[in-house]
């Protein structure tokens, strides 16, 4: 178990150390009020507690790591993560998960705007609520929402599984309501199972895409 | 980019400390906008009569020269300079301050007026602009601050933030307004005068023009959603506390934070870490188009 201090280190040295472990190392860090750029670009099964609020991007390009933030999260937030898994136990704020290819996201407090924009095969559960444009434009995984929804949540979103248990302030173009099948509660389960938030799978809704976008409707081109 | 900060004294005993507060919250957004820098500051009301900042460009200005003129023709409570600024708190109305400086000093424009405000600003690195400023001394009951990145209009003092909207009344932009030009022509024909080509400033002109239409701050920042396009987050200084409002996207940052000593508004949680207490404090985001503030009673 390694400890750094980000008063004493700088974040290229945290990055660089964090970068160079070996699969099952620890490490914790210290100091962060709110630093950018922490924790980005990990490769390895490593595990990574910090401790405190940290600013852009962390966790960004994350693969196979998993990294614990004991705090809230700036904008950014595990952005184009491939694999492992991300938790914060306080909010993030927005473009959490942006464009984000797979592991799992776990916000414990809320989402702010544009969470999971243009996600990519990503899990995110977020454990309160999420704000406006969330799921934008989002191609694949799943998006998990134990609180509300804000505005135009799905807007233009090809594929992607969303799942909300409050309310949705407005659903966005292209964005409807869809049937809750065997599969999608069981894939729910594992979710919030795995993210460890204690809701009955009943008191959710699914979302997803209508598809009518997926080609050119000429009816329409008196739009553009 | 840019940076904004606010900060609120709630426990007057902080006070004393206004300054040494808010300076290294601004000196965390250098790297947001290390082009200019700028800080409004309320304290010390001159009730009475009016205070008024103001600004020579001529690093050559003779303050003495401008000293004695204003003691020949002004009851003077307070007179004093602050590099290329000086603050005049006057038992005079305000009208007839501004119209004096208009006609006899026409190398010094005004950078704030009413009866507590005072803003200072100047072209360079943040933390240069805290050291000759000597904002760490400065006591008051709030302030707000900026950090400019320049990316619409020319680098100099005037382009800086933040800009005078009204008595006591100033506004700190992060982001970009893309009407600006339009906006700024009818507002012209209105009545309102511009120094500059800074979308900023066409943003606080705006709001100059919808006060002096009769709205109050909320009305005004209601119909600034309206008729303004582009992205903002806005914080706006009044006599007695800050009001903070994001564009109807809400892409800017910024980040409130509130204990039961003071409440502070910025672009990001770094410049707010530095407060005493800020670990344990009220954290959230504001939500586009609602409009924080706070006021003393």
């Amino acid at each position: 178990m390694a400890t750094i201090d980000l008063n004493k280190s700088t974040i290229r040295e945290l990055n660089e150390k964090l970068q160079g472990g070996s699969t099952g190392d620890k490490f914790i860090v210290n100091n962060t009020v709110g630093k950018h750029a922490l924790s980005v670009g990990l490769t390895k099964e490593v595990d990574v507690e910090i401790n405190g609020h940290v600013g852009y991007y962390c966790a960004g390009m994350n693969q196979e790591a998993s990294i614990k933030i004991n705090g809230n999260a700036g904008p950014g937030l595990a952005e184009n993560m491939m694999s492992g898994e991300v938790r914060v136990t306080g909010n993030a704020s927005q473009y959490a998960a942006a464009t984000a290819h797979g592991g799992l996201l776990v916000i414990e407090g809320d989402a702010s705007s544009r969470c999971g924009i243009s996600m990519k095969g990503v899990n995110i559960v977020v454990g309160g609520n999420i704000g406006h444009m969330s799921a934008f434009m989002a191609q694949s995984g799943s998006l998990v929402v134990c609180g509300d929804a804000g505005d135009a949540l799905g807007d233009s979103i090809y594929e992607t599984k969303i799942y909300v248990r409050g309310k949705v302030k407005s659903l966005g173009t292209d964005c409807v309501e869809k049937d809750m099948k065997k599969e999608h509660k069981e894939e729910l389960a594992k979710l919030l199972d795995k993210a460890q938030m204690n809701y009955a799978v009943d008191e959710f809704k699914r979302y997803g895409s209508a598809r009518k976008l997926y080609n050119f409707d000429i009816d329409q081109v008196d739009e553009y | 980019m840019c940076g904004i900060v606010g900060l609120f004294i709630k426990n007057p005993k902080l006070e004393s400390q206004l300054g040494a507060l808010v300076a290294p919250m601004l000196s965390e957004m250098t790297e947001r906008g290390p082009d200019s820098a700028g800080m409004a500051v309320y304290r010390n009301p001159n009730e009475a009569g009016c205070k008024v900042t103001v600004l020579a460009q001529d690093s050559e200005f003779d303050w003495e020269k401008f000293e004695k003129s204003v003691n020949t023709n002004f009851l003077v409570n307070k007179f004093y300079v602050n590099q290329n600024h000086a603050v005049l708190s006057l038992n005079s109305s305000l009208d007839k301050v501004q119209d004096w400086l208009h006609d006899n000093w026409k190398d010094v424009s005004v950078t704030s007026a009413g009866s507590n405000i005072e803003i200072f600003k100047g072209k360079g690195n943040p933390a240069d602009f805290i050291e000759q400023f000597d904002i760490k001394n400065m006591t008051g009951t709030h302030a707000l601050g900026h950090t400019r990145m320049a990316t619409e209009s020319a680098i100099t003092t005037e382009h800086s933030h933040p800009f005078s909207t009204g008595q006591d009344l100033c506004l700190v932009h992060n982001g970009s307004l893309s009407n600006h030009n339009r906006l700024r022509e009818t507002l012209r024909r209105a009545g309102v005068q511009f120094k500059t080509d800074n979308d900023s400033e066409v943003a606080a002109g705006y709001l100059s023009w919808r006060l002096s239409e009769g709205d109050d701050l909320d009305e005004a920042l209601n119909h600034a959603i309206e008729d303004l396009d582009g992205f903002y987050t806005f914080a706006i200084g009044t006599k007695d506390g800050f009001a903070v409002m994001r564009d109807p996207i809400g892409c800017k940052p910024a980040i409130m934070a509130e204990t039961d000593d003071w409440a502070a508004m910025s672009s990001e949680y770094r410049a707010i870490a530095t407060l005493p207490g800020a670990e344990n404090a009220r954290i959230w985001e504001p939500e586009p188009t609602q409009i924080y503030s706070w006021k003393r009673n």
